[in-house]
């Protein structure tokens, strides 16, 4: 029954938190590496692009709900997303326009193209701030819990009561759904694969007549798309806050170099290594060795390897040890 | 001279705002925006010299200003004798365990050849040492955090003056910055960019979190200042003396004597103010005009020459016999240091250390728009660029607020887009400095003023 107790608690406090919250980093995660691999520069207005789709998503949402659109049980904001998506394309392919295009045509370095994001960044900032504002914002609605832990207490008679969340579960079908959906994408349809051999050589790509516009255009479109919905996801899981989104990119950085950069399934799991490593290593066993261990040997303090403070110093030291003993990260992505 | 000109045009200008700003704001608020521009200035010029003398990309300087502010901290607050008594003995235990630590994965690396055994052997002591430092820091950390944790729970400083900061902050900033750079250097651009900005985060958290010799979260207030008092000014005669000889001519309308000597109290009050702001302006002018002429020096010497030759070929240079690696090294650690002064600059003007208050938008991402604006590779560019950009990010608000004013003046008083624009006139400042980012980078890539090399 202890054994039954201890493993029901790394599932509530490590396994489902990590397992949404790495979800939730390999959206970005797998964003970060198409910009890269495709368009050749780091992207420093992830973070802030992801807050632009959220909070067009709870336009659309507060909207819905104003004129008495819901779906009952689920949130709001699903049918909210796919109107954000179309136009968060149009932001994309505007700042693409107008920004970008310009540095790519006259083949500038890729620091020139990543200062220039810097600018996107503080633009989409500012534009996000004044629109709705720097403070939290919840936009979820519908039914909060699947399971809540009372329930699960008195249903399996345990001490230990098992939480699941909508948003939790909601977050990894969607990631699994739209990961395999641009897998197949990548990997079985002509312009899929077209874009994979764009990455790996651009030259040849172009002698073979491929579309530079078209991969570019196509690039945008499905970065709009993962950023739309993994800042969503995060935004229904946790809240919406600008600042939280711009900070959000350091670890997603990490989660793409760790991946490998360049390399979408990569990627995507290094979301889900920095996710789990940082709970992992932040999270107080204390409870757990009470539930394994024999009474005497119950430990005294909390069995904490870090303290919660230092979780985004756990996913950049691991990202620091890859860069040095694995510069082109875990699954080969582009050689540094 | 009149190859100069343009500089000449740019920095009259400059100063001419500053001092509009004085004449219709207050002259309070002209001399904070000019010392924090001289701060900028000294921190774009460090951030100068790794990109545009040697083209490294260095997104930590916020953690480098940081640590400035921490050997303010450091240099400058009395010690706590109750805490040393308290915990001392374990932390210098810790910092002994540290050093060993050290030296003997420096042995190992010395004298085995590289293989997995050897990797495992460090990483096994890297691992164990942690858990002993652990072990041996935890109760001297919880005893000096016991100590009187509303005033102090720190083990305190030195209790020096604390311009001496300026320089240990430089020491400690390149300090970083060598072990940053054996780490992070060979990394292609971008990556170091990214590598950067997350080490200077962690350096962040450090700080946030160690309460035992940052007092964290909780602030450090009060420090001490090289400069005088106001409250002690109020009282001074000579310092009266002065203001009133100062306003003669506006004293001398005023008939009436108990209304003369409120109106001189007035202006002693508001005089020793802009008198502790001159103060602070004249130290950071001496700073601002060393490292100017060091880095100009620096930039025509052989060695700048060997710098740019390095920024624009790195395999010819190499081929030359020069010292890439050391060399970028080097230069990475002179920057840093230098932006380690400005943070400690920055703490010494405030007189207080907020860990909270670093972060990247202000303090990393907005040198670089201070670098890029102003003009890499030209220290009068840098400095240039952290004078506008400054200025612009501190008068962003009101002019936001004029031209919103401006363009809603058809609507309204309550009207709800009028309301919500003013409402969220502090984040004009954001958009001002993204367009002014975007518009230079494509319309003049080499900055307000670009680098121009001469050779005599």
């Amino acid at each position: 029954m202890d054994f039954l107790n201890a493993i029901i608690l790394l599932l509530n406090y490590i396994f489902i938190p990590a397992l949404t919250y790495g979800s939730q980093l390999a959206l970005g995660a797998i964003f970060v590496t198409l910009i890269y691999g495709i368009l050749r520069f780091a992207n420093f207005a992830t973070g802030d692009m992801m807050s632009f789709g959220t909070m067009v998503t709870i336009l659309f949402t507060w909207y819905f709900q104003s004129i008495g659109i819901s779906l009952g049980v689920l949130p709001t904001a699903l049918i909210a997303i796919p109107f954000a998506i179309l136009f968060m394309i149009i932001y994309m392919l505007f700042i693409d326009k107008f920004v970008f295009k310009y540095y790519r045509v006259n083949k500038s370095p890729p620091v020139q193209l990543a200062m220039v994001s810097i600018g996107v960044m503080f633009v989409t900032q500012a534009v996000v701030r004044i629109v709705i504002g720097p403070s939290d914002q919840r936009f979820f609605d519908g039914e909060k819990f699947i399971i809540k832990a009372r329930e699960f207490k008195e249903m399996t008679g345990l001490n230990e009561g098992l939480a699941l969340k909508s948003t939790q579960v909601l977050t990894i079908f969607v990631t699994i759904v739209l990961v395999s959906l641009l897998f197949w994408f990548l990997n079985k349809t002509k312009t899929g694969k077209s874009m994979k051999a764009y990455s790996d050589n651009e030259d040849l790509a172009l002698l073979s007549g491929i579309d530079p516009k078209r991969i570019v255009m196509i690039t945008w479109i499905i970065a709009g798309i993962l950023a739309t919905i993994g800042g969503a996801l995060y935004g229904l899981d946790k809240s919406f806050k600008p600042f939280t989104y711009f900070n959000n990119m350091l670890p997603i950085f990490a989660a793409a170099i760790v991946g490998g950069i360049g390399n979408p399934f990569g990627a995507f799991l290094g979301g889900y290594v920095i996710a789990f490593s940082e709970i992992f290593l932040t999270y107080a066993y204390k409870k757990f060795f009470m539930y394994i261990l024999p009474e005497n040997m119950e430990p005294e303090s909390l069995v904490q390897l870090l303290s919660t403070d230092y979780k985004f110093a756990v996913s950049f030291s691991i990202l620091v040890i890859v860069l040095l003993y694995r510069p082109s990260g875990i699954f080969k992505g582009k050689v540094l | 001279m009149r190859k100069n000109l343009n500089v000449i045009a740019a920095y009259s200008i400059m100063m001419g705002l500053i001092i509009l700003v004085g004449i219709f704001q207050s002259w309070n608020v002209a001399l904070s925006i000019f010392n924090l521009c001289l701060i900028s200035a000294v921190m774009t010029m460090g951030a100068n010299i790794q990109w545009g003398y040697a083209g490294l990309i260095n997104f930590g300087i916020m953690g480098y200003t940081a640590l400035g502010g921490l050997a303010a901290v450091l240099i400058s607050v009395d010690p706590v004798q109750e805490a040393w008594r308290a915990g001392g003995f374990d932390i210098l235990m810790c910092l002994w365990l540290i050093i060993a630590m050290v030296f003997a994965i420096r042995f190992i690396s010395k004298n085995f050849q590289k293989s997995k055994f050897r990797t495992y052997g460090i990483a096994a002591i890297i691992v164990i040492g942690i858990v002993i430092i652990r072990i041996t820091a935890e109760p001297g950390i919880e005893a000096i955090e016991g100590v009187n944790p509303a005033k102090t729970g720190f083990l305190g400083g030195f209790g020096l003056p604390i311009i001496f900061s300026w320089i240990v902050g430089a020491f400690f900033a390149g300090g970083l910055a060598f072990i940053v750079g054996k780490v992070a250097l060979g990394l292609r651009a971008d990556y170091l960019a990214i590598a950067t900005l997350l080490i200077s985060e962690i350096v962040i958290a450090i700080i946030k979190h160690e309460d035992w010799l940052t007092r964290g979260v909780k602030n450090v207030i009060g420090l001490k200042r090289p400069a005088p008092y106001e409250v002690d000014l109020q009282t001074t005669e000579w310092f009266i003396n002065l203001v009133e000889k100062f306003n003669s001519g506006k004293l001398a309308l005023i008939s009436n004597l108990a209304d003369r000597q409120a109106a001189l109290n007035q202006m002693v009050i508001e005089g020793s103010t802009v008198f502790v702001k001159l103060c602070y302006s004249g130290l950071f002018l001496i700073v601002v005009i060393v490292l100017l002429i060091l880095t100009q020096k620096a930039l025509y010497s052989p060695w700048g020459r060997m710098m740019r030759a390095i920024r624009d070929n790195e395999e010819a240079a190499n081929a030359m016999g020069k010292n890439v690696v050391k060399q970028h090294l080097l230069i990475f650690i002179l920057g840093s240091a230098i932006v380690g002064i400005a943070g400690a600059m920055l703490v010494t003007q405030d007189g207080l250390f907020t860990p909270g208050s670093y972060r990247p938008m202000r303090y990393t991402f907005l040198i670089w728009v201070m670098v890029i604006v102003g003009g890499s590779g030209n220290n009068f560019g840098a400095i240039l660029g952290g004078f506008a950009v400054w200025f612009l990010w501190i008068e962003a608000a009101p002019i936001s607020l004029f031209l919103i004013n401006f363009f809603t003046a058809g609507m309204a008083d309550n009207h709800v887009l009028k309301v919500h624009l003013i409402e969220s006139v502090p984040y004009f400042r954001y958009l001002m400095m993204g367009l002014g980012l975007l518009l230079i980078m494509r319309y003049r890539p080499k900055g307000i003023l670009p680098e121009k090399i001469e050779i005599k």
